[in-house]
């Protein structure tokens, strides 16, 4: 058994495009500052400021690739929010979907076609929790950028600033897995990891290249066993999960006098907490324990945040009424149990359990292998529960890899199905999609096709792979 | 003690069901979509004989025998029992609890002495969880940690009964690669002079066992090699124990078929071998086995910049002999995951697959055959061991799981911890009382 890459202690927090922070804090510090400016302009000198709180920073240069108007017919569509088209035709043009239907859904003259007879259309699919690019391949200790471990809260990291562009496995997961977006977390070392952030899968330069535009920022937060045990081993709280739970309200409660005071300094931290208060960065909260998830949902309440996902959270079957009542998604394995001591109670039945409840599913990775077969993952889940009488269709099980994790990252307006007017991020499989047998044939971004089977050249290659053994090969 | 309830139930529960007495059973199974494990494609309609635990027969339809129990499979898949290595099934209970884990033994002054035989747990929950999941035998191994050597790997059985070794010290492990480097103080060419200074001292051994004046290797308080190390390695240089040799990269690959010319004796098999393809001409000529990672495609280290899902299959092609290697995956069970990926890669174009009934061997026949088990685990075939599996859909496919497992010709339980948080979880309901008394 290999040590889960979990135990690396890494988080999980999402971001978004530039939110206006902190009200309080956002509107004072740009009065005081004006006041400053004011002042040096009367004395003639120069005024030096920070772009104010709130407004974008390191902003996603991405921009679509060419697309050519293209149409897929007679496959199999599952449209991401349970809907299932047999024989059915989509059609994408100017990086949108266009349209979606049965056998009758007219395809304008003139543009590619591909017959997708036995084939399946997937929405691209997303993962809602990777640490792609700050812990990437190779995975050598100078590329250890996943956690910020000096410190058990660090609200004022963001992921973004540790992601290596170049990282191998983006690519694998676009060529094996379809993966069209995925969140970037930080660990789980720390109670509050940082900023998350939610990229495109496309190749770039810069990860400002690869930055869902539009997409909000999410805020790693991390339960249980992690914090105490890289704090708790160094002498310091958090040493214990009651430690836990006392350093991050003391935290919260002084992140809300910040956005209580108009006149308090500039404080990245508490500027991502604030965001948090006022619901404009989503939680995405690693916590195995179905007892600690609802002492987290009571912290939530008493604080005035809402989590949008607990992730890893193995235990989640044990409490799918509360977490279906709460609106909260439960982010996780299929099939991980048993490698510390607070994922001895997975179960197989974990997501068919949840979903009996109506409660929110989402099949993650937190690794670099499996998030090239989210599908299967999937599968896997979906096996489970039939297997007790949980008939869970097809075309929900891929809502668990597509529409939920976009919905759960703030960009299901976007993208995670397949519908008129949203980005034409799409998987064309070369078979159902929930097979161990079938892969990705093309995969689509806003309409580019980044990535064919059948075309050895389209197929990216980061810069680390050059003149090294396999550079091209299939992978 | 008052402490988890509901955990001491399950468990004593599992224990129970585990240690209820059983004797093999002569059972014929018919009507099946019958896998051989041999590499051939399924037989419709086959049946599989099994009598005082072993295989009597296993082929086409045939009448049943007289006597034991008749099963009409009514056309599922039936497999011989899966064969996983490498392993640490029985080796820990929760491997971050470092209370419950036997797998590593850093602060220990021994190494290749390790005996993994002597502490299997018959009954650790990963055993039972990994029965359910079709696998009857492992090759089982404590991993490198304060040397190069892992120590003598057992082959076991996963029926739970008090016997749990088939064979004890049945091979040594080591690792020559990055991590065998930074054991042996720092770099490969360190490790390699530890391997060669540890097997001439074991060849000064061969005859003389129990000599007590072997030189140690020592560097500063630790001990890399005990003349008890030493003496364990005598059966390795002699050719009497398997050698698994973990390494990845070409160049290293390469350096472990040469010690061929130097220890002519050694039994090698290869483990990990992420660039073996690079190479397969090589290992094929050579004659080693392979135990190959079967999905690992990420230049994760600098000794795997070439891996790639094809390496399996591109090795077999070359005529080498290949296993995959449980121990490159989350668990053990994904390795009937990992075999179907295979199959997958041949509908690639550019990739390297194998047939499916390649790749089913590839997780039952060879492996045993690479354990020493050749013809008596991981297929169905007259004096083979009676492990049969009876299956709910096709074996390879993500999701499929066993309905029935038989060991020895008896029948498993496939109940475990996770099976008893399945059934109380099955509904919420807490009207009458908590779910503690749901048991």
């Amino acid at each position: 058994m290999t040590s889960p890459i979990e135990l690396r202690a890494r988080g999980a927090a999402l971001m978004a495009l530039g939110c206006a922070l902190a009200l309080g804090a956002c509107a004072t510090t740009g009065s005081a500052d004006s006041a400053v400016a004011a002042d040096a302009n009367d004395r003639g000198d120069t005024a030096f400021a920070a772009t104010a709180a709130g407004e974008p920073v390191f902003a996603s240069t991405y921009k679509p690739y060419p697309n050519i108007a293209t149409a897929i017919r007679g496959a199999t569509i599952y449209d991401g929010k349970g809907g299932r088209i047999d024989n059915g035709v989509i059609f994408m043009s100017g990086g949108k979907i266009t349209s979606i239907g049965g056998p009758d859904t007219p395809i304008p003259a003139d543009i590619a076609v591909f017959e997708g007879a036995g084939k399946f259309v997937t929405p691209g699919i997303i993962d809602i929790h990777s640490h792609l690019g700050d812990y990437p391949s190779p995975g050598v200790e100078a590329h250890s950028d996943g956690n910020e471990a000096t410190s058990p809260t660090t609200p004022e990291v963001w992921a973004e600033h540790s992601v290596w562009p170049q990282d191998p496995g983006f690519a694998r997961a676009m060529a094996n897995g379809g993966i069209t977006a995925l969140q970037i977390l930080p660990g789980s070392a720390n109670l509050m990891g940082g900023r998350s952030v939610t990229l495109k899968n496309v190749p770039a330069r810069t990860v400002q290249g690869m930055k869902f535009p539009g997409a909000p920022y999410g805020f790693k937060m991390a339960c249980g066993e992690n914090p105490k045990r890289v704090y708790g081993g160094r002498g310091r709280m958090p040493s214990t999960r009651m430690g836990n739970f006392a350093v991050n309200r003391e935290t919260w409660l002084a992140a809300i006098d910040y956005a209580n005071d108009a006149k308090a300094k500039r404080d990245l931290g508490k500027e991502t907490l604030v965001g948090v208060l006022k619901g404009e960065i989503l939680v995405q909260n690693h916590c195995y324990r179905a007892d600690e998830m609802a002492l987290v949902l009571d912290m939530a309440k008493e604080m005035g945040y809402r989590v949008t996902a607990f992730h890893h959270a193995v235990e989640a079957y044990k409490i799918a009424d509360l977490l279906r009542e709460n609106g909260v998604c439960s982010a996780i394995w299929a099939d991980w149990y048993g490698f510390k001591m607070e994922s001895y109670d997975g179960i197989l039945e974990n997501a068919a359990f949840l979903q009996r409840e109506g409660a929110c599913v989402v099949i993650h990775s937190d690794d670099a292998n499996d998030i090239q077969r989210l599908n299967q993952e999937a599968a896997k889940a979906q096996a489970a529960g039939l297997r007790l009488g949980i008939d869970i269709p097809d075309a929900v099980a891929i809502q668990w890899i597509t529409f939920n994790p976009a919905k759960a990252m703030g960009i299901d307006a976007m993208t995670g199905s397949l519908e008129p007017g949203k980005m034409a991020d799409v998987v064309l499989w070369n078979g159902d999609p929930l097979s161990v047998y079938s892969r990705p044939e093309k995969v689509w971004i806003d309409g580019a096709l980044m990535f064919d089977a059948m075309n050895p050249k389209t197929r990216p290659v980061s810069d680390f792979e050059l003149g090294q053994p396999g550079e091209g090969d299939v992978k | 003690m008052k402490r988890l309830p509901t955990l001491a139930a399950a468990s004593a529960l599992a224990l129970a069901l585990a240690c209820t007495p059983a004797l093999a059973q002569d059972v014929t199974i018919t009507n099946a979509r019958l896998v051989l494990g041999d590499g051939g494609a399924p037989i419709e309609g086959g049946s599989v004989v099994v009598e005082g635990g072993r295989v009597v027969y296993a082929g086409p339809q045939q009448r049943p025998s007289n006597g034991g129990t008749t099963i009409d499979a009514g056309g599922a898949w039936v497999t011989p029992g899966l064969f996983a290595t490498v392993t640490t099934l029985g080796l820990a209970d929760v491997s971050a609890v470092d209370e419950s884990n036997d797998i590593t033994a850093r602060g220990a002054p021994f190494s290749a002495a390790l005996d993994a035989s002597t502490s299997i747990n018959p009954v650790s929950q990963h055993i039972l969880v990994h029965r359910a999941a079709g696998i009857t035998r492992a090759a089982t191994t404590t991993l490198p940690a304060g040397s190069i050597f892992a120590g003598q790997g057992a082959i076991i059985d996963l029926d739970g009964d008090a016997q749990p070794v088939m064979q004890a010290r049945a091979f040594q492990m080591i690792n020559l690669g990055e991590g065998g480097a930074r054991l042996a103080g720092g770099s490969r060419v360190a490790a390699h002079v530890l391997l060669r200074a540890a097997l001439r001292e074991a060849q000064a051994l061969v005859g003389k066992p129990g000599t007590p004046q072997t030189a140690e290797i020592v560097k500063d308080d630790e001990v890399l090699l005990s003349r008890f190390d030493a003496e364990a390695l005598v059966p390795v240089v002699t050719g009497r124990q398997k050698l698994y040799v973990a390494v990845e990269r070409a160049a290293d690959i390469r350096s472990v078929l040469a010690l061929k010319a130097e220890y002519p004796r050694l039994d090698l098999v290869l483990v990990g071998v992420s660039e073996g393809w690079l190479v397969a001409n090589e290992i094929a000529a050579a004659g080693v086995p392979v135990i190959a990672n079967g999905l690992t495609d990420l230049p994760e280290s600098f000794e795997q910049l070439g891996a790639t899902q094809s390496n399996a299959g591109r090795l077999a092609r070359a005529g080498v002999k290949v296993a995959i290697n449980a121990a490159s995956l989350q668990d053990p069970r994904r390795l009937q995951q990992v075999a179907g990926n295979l199959v997958a890669l041949s509908r690639v174009p550019g990739a390297s697959g194998m047939s499916w009934g390649e790749a089913f061997a590839a997780i039952s026949a060879v492996p045993a055959e690479i354990s020493g088990l050749g013809g008596k685990a991981g297929v169905l075939k007259p004096g083979a061991l009676g492990d049969v599996v009876v299956w709910d859909g096709d074996p390879l496919e993500a999701g499929s799981v066993p309905t029935r497992v038989f060991i020895a010709g008896i029948e498993q339980s496939l109940e475990n911890h996770q099976t008893g948080l399945r059934d109380r979880y099955s509904d919420l309901d807490e009207s009458d009382r908590p779910k503690a008394y749901d048991w």
